[in-house]
């Protein structure tokens, strides 16, 4: 079917047009940028309107050879974990570019390119079906997103831009060689030479070399999510990211490295997987605690909310590294959860650095009375990353506990510290800011937020509450995909080798919707 | 008597045309009035145009002449093709960038054309002294082109140093052919891939030793390490057209050779001189990669970056087989167009007296003029690997082949050095769109030949990196015609 193809090339119909634009005249740029960042987005709605929640497979399949000497091919299409990481994007994306309505002053033109661009390669990495594929966009992705930083961002940008880079191209490389290995390991046992994903899913590797090969991909992507100790280059990627930038980084582009891992590292190598399930788990929970103390300590408002990425997303990853029903899709609730939140609290902070030109706490305080209306939608989208129940952030956050409870029990109990941490660094966070005397002069002058700015805001905070209030029709859709998921890694660990103990073991029983 | 060998002007065709154009071009000079010499630069990509036309149309013949010294087959016509390009969009940019200089004279034209021909003779002949021919061919035009600015000293240098140098590495290649000649009583390369099948005892030893000096020679050519040393202060003092025609023509000439010698003559020694090129390939990529990282001046970091890059090809030909060949060959036509496309954007931030060659010139460029910053992203994407682009692709295709041939540590080697080179090519990004600067820019659209290789270029990178099908396909068939 044509729609996917259409979603992920759509923005770049507004590349072309933009780059026909003159550089001189902000307002049409800004506008421009912005109705070309609607079409993928109402066209992904349709896509969610034609998707069959009962399918577990792949569905809005389109294939076509690319290289065929490689068998390669343009292979693309959505099943229950890939559907909402791409209304995510595009949701996100006009929200992101009219935020940078107030956010960038100079050279719009680019930036407005660079989103559109990034928007494309990420889209294009959540819907291949190809290892190749997924490589050009999974690399193509980092060239806006270092320009943005590098050109856009805060005093150290530059640092921060090729750190990113040449973190993310370590892994990125390391795992080329390792598809590269796959495929030919493939070629050589059944002929057939093929980038298919679920082609190669049906290969199972000997287990030596699948640990190779996973500690390849696992490497790529962990660096990516990112994952405790490899998480150094986020901080400073975030902070010196303009605010669309933050957004987007934190909003999509750390999606990627654990759709890496559920997508990539885990059904392709089902028997390393399994073994490296409790160190995965291990480190999540360490990059949960150590996040949420980090973060506690950040007299920087953007650091802080950087580091609690840290802290989230390893709920994300213990969550997986459940394997089970709840786990997987707990996982990918809180995926978009903090898709959503970490986005939002991203905005509100550039909303503050916009006015100020400064995000340290110490500058703030008492802002409540100054900015209600801020203040309000800052606690509502502060709440929801806390986990407040009523609000998205809980339901993953639970879904994730429930699942990695009877798998990786002693993790799960520190893990839920985290959750303890991850409220007093938000509130402390919020509280120093917003309440107590605001004496400090230069803040005397803030205005609340413009239109414009509770136009991005609104969309979101509709979002938060309706995944909170009512998750079912999200879960309704990941589930069949994901329960398809992981009993189709069970009979692949059980027919690989019956001799060892594995998944089986430890993997729950499938229950059904009910209780969520 | 030695009796006179017959001669097939079809299969000569190609390189009569060139060498009947290098003196049309040569001799036209004396009309010429004025120091404008575009008529010159006209008159030689015509030429090249026509003996383009006429390889294509040669590509499903398979001719042989002058006692089978030289064959036209797809390999041998793939290089001239590839020459065609090459020299043509040399010359496009140097009809620019030479009013720029004190090179006011038509030699400049005919050189380039004789150097090319030098590299069609290099790809085509399968006779070793032919090959030393070709070679010579073109290096004494290249020796004579480095040194063409002759009242700047560090082109005499770049002249004085190629030319001793290469020399020097000629008196090895040579050596090498001798000693080959010792072992199996002929220079003719069939002939001696026939005999090596029964080489033993001391012949072995003199074909290991013939191996070795061969990969000197040709070692030096490509500029692998440690054979390499000449190449940036050559490639800093020439003029920045011959630096560009070096850096891919004079390299892609001496890997046709290379891979025509080493991996279909010498294949039944592959495993003796595999292990000797695994370990040049790392050091070569390696040495080149970080000593690029510490280079000031573009032209002497795009000369270790294209030392770095003879490591990749090197990977290709351990790699070796039908998929390492033609992932040599398909690497070859992306470098071809990424490096040329670098040059042509170094000679286009240079004005006449001020060469603006020193990295720091780059700040702020990207913003001045979108055109020339989008088509040195471009250029420095591909270069460092990332997709879509030509760069990624070969890599891919190099890499690819050498895992299926079980070099996986030697693809790990090589993809951890593509990282080091991110950073001197993002480096070059970053001056150019995270820094200020005030060199001022010429819009390049005031310079028509210059816009058009730049355009040229940009078009084949980006194209090449989006649909490498077909001219993969070309690549393995030509390589296949060794065989």
């Amino acid at each position: 079917m044509l729609i996917l193809s259409a979603i992920v090339f759509a923005p770049l119909l507004g590349v072309i047009f933009l780059m026909m634009m003159p550089a001189d005249q902000p307002t049409s740029l800004r506008r421009a940028a912005l109705v070309f960042s609607l079409p993928p987005f109402l066209l992904s709605l349709l896509m969610l309107v034609g998707f069959n929640a009962a399918d577990p497979g792949f569905q809005m399949t389109a294939k076509a050879a690319w290289i065929p000497a490689f068998g390669i091919s343009y292979s693309i299409g959505v099943d229950g974990i890939s559907l909402f990481l791409v209304l995510l994007t595009t949701f996100l994306m006009p929200l992101v570019i009219l935020a940078g309505w107030g956010d960038v002053h100079k050279r719009i033109k680019e930036y407005m390119i660079l989103m559109l661009v990034l928007e494309t390669a990420m889209l294009g990495a959540f819907v291949a079906l190809d290892l190749f594929l997924f490589y050009v966009f999974w690399e193509a992705m980092l060239v806006p997103m270092y320009f943005l930083i590098g050109v856009w961002g805060g005093e150290r940008r530059i640092y921060a831009a090729i750190k990113m880079f040449l973190y993310t191209m370590v892994g990125s490389l390391l795992m080329l060689v390792a598809i590269l290995t796959l495929v030919w390991m493939h070629q050589a046992q059944k002929g057939a030479l093929t980038f298919d994903l679920q082609q190669l899913y049906e290969f199972s590797a000997p287990l030596r070399t699948q640990r190779w090969l996973f500690a390849a991909f696992a490497l790529a992507f962990a660096i990516k999510v990112p994952m405790f100790p490899l998480h150094t280059w986020l901080p400073d990627a975030h902070t010196e990211a303009p605010t669309g930038g933050s957004v987007i980084l934190a909003g999509v582009l750390l999606k990627m490295g654990t759709y890496g891992f559920l997508r990539f590292a885990i059904p392709l190598f089902p028997l390393a997987a399994h073994e490296a399930l409790p160190i995965i788990a291990g480190l999540a929970t360490v990059g949960i605690v150590y996040g949420a103390l980090v973060s506690m300590v950040q007299p920087d408002l953007k650091r802080l909310v950087a580091y609690s990425s840290v802290s989230h997303l390893g709920f994300v990853m213990l969550g997986m590294a459940a394997l089970n029903s709840e786990g997987v899709q707990g996982s990918l609730y809180q995926m978009l959860n903090h898709g959503l939140s970490t986005g939002a609290l991203f905005l509100c902070v550039g909303v503050i650095y916009e006015r100020r030109h400064t995000r340290l706490i110490e500058e703030f305080g008492g802002l409540w009375a100054q900015l209600p209306v801020y203040a309000s939608i800052f606690m509502v989208v502060m709440l929801s990353s806390v986990g407040l129940p009523g609000l998205n952030g809980f339901v993953g956050e639970f879904l994730i506990l429930l699942g990695s409870f009877g798998v990786h029990r002693g993790a799960t109990v520190v893990a839920v510290s985290g959750v303890v941490l991850g409220a007093v660094y938000l509130m402390w966070m919020y509280q120093r800011v917003m309440f107590g005397p605001n004496d400090n002069p230069k803040n005397h002058v803030l205005k609340d937020l413009s239109a414009r700015e509770i136009l991005v805001f609104v969309p979101i905070l509709v979002m938060l509450f309706v995944m909170g209030m009512y998750p079912r029709p999200f879960l309704s859709r990941m589930e069949p995909s994901v329960n398809a998921y992981l009993s189709r890694l069970q009979q692949r660990m059980a027919a690989a080798d019956s001799g060892v103990q594995l998944l089986a073991a430890d993997a729950q029983p499938e229950i059904g919707g009910g209780g969520r | 008597m030695i009796p006179a060998p017959d001669i097939s002007y079809i299969a000569l065709l190609p390189m009569l045309i060139l060498t009947v154009t290098a003196v049309v071009t040569l001799v036209a000079d004396l009309w010429m009035e004025g120091p404008d010499r575009e008529g010159l630069g006209w008159i030689g990509l015509a030429g090249l145009v026509v003996t383009a036309i006429t390889a294509i149309a040669m590509w499903n013949t398979r001719l042989s002449t002058l006692s089978e010294t030289l064959v036209v087959d797809r390999y041998g016509l793939f290089f001239t093709l590839l020459f065609c390009v090459v020299s043509g969009l040399t010359l496009l940019m140097s009809m620019s960038y030479l009013e720029t200089t004190e090179i006011q004279t038509g030699d400049y034209y005919s050189l380039v054309l004789f150097s090319s021909l030098g590299m069609v003779l290099m790809a085509t002949a399968t006779d070793l002294i032919v090959i030393f021919l070709g070679l010579e061919v073109m290096s004494i035009a290249a020796y004579a082109l480095a040194g063409l600015a002759r009242s700047e000293l560090r082109s005499n240098e770049a002249a004085l140093k190629y030319f001793l140098l290469g020399a020097f590495a000629s008196g090895f290649l040579l050596f090498g052919i001798a000693l080959l000649y010792g072992a199996t009583g002929n220079t003719a390369l069939p002939e001696i891939g026939r005999r090596l099948t029964t080489v033993a005892g001391e012949q072995r030893l003199l074909v290991m030793a013939g191996m070795g000096l061969l990969i000197v020679g040709f070692g030096f050519k490509i500029a692998a390490v440690p054979f390499h040393v000449w190449a940036p202060d050559v490639y800093e003092g020439s003029p920045t057209s011959v630096t560009a025609l070096m850096a891919v023509g004079i390299k892609a000439a001496a890997f046709a050779a290379f891979a025509r010698v080493f991996m279909h003559t010498l294949v039944v020694f592959k495993a003796d001189w595999t292990s000797v090129l695994w370990v040049l390939a790392v050091l070569t990529m390696t040495v080149g990669n970080v000593t690029a990282l510490m280079q000031r001046n573009i032209k002497r970091m795009l000369a270790y970056s294209s030392v770095a890059h003879a490591g990749y090809l090197l990977v290709g030909m351990v790699a070796g087989g039908p998929d390492g060949g033609s992932a040599v060959l398909f690497y070859l036509i992306g470098y071809a167009f990424m490096t040329l496309g670098a040059f042509a954007v170094v000679i286009a931030l240079g004005h006449r007296g001020q060469a603006n060659e020193n990295l720091d010139d780059y700040a702020g460029v990207g913003f001045r003029s979108p055109f020339l910053g989008a088509a040195m992203t471009v250029f420095m994407l591909s270069l460092s690997g990332i997709p879509p682009l030509a760069g990624f692709v070969g890599k891919f295709y190099i890499f690819s082949a050498a895992v299926k041939s079980g070099y996986t540590w030697l693809a790990i080697i090589g993809v951890l050095n593509s990282v080091v080179s991110v950073y001197y090519y993002v480096g070059v990004l970053v001056r150019m769109y995270m820094t200020e600067g005030t060199v001022e820019v010429t819009a390049p659209s005031s310079r028509p030949y210059l816009f058009a290789t730049l355009l040229l270029t940009v078009v084949g990178t980006v194209l090449l990196g989006l649909f490498p099908s077909s001219l993969f396909e070309v690549a393995r068939q030509s390589f296949l015609a060794l065989h």
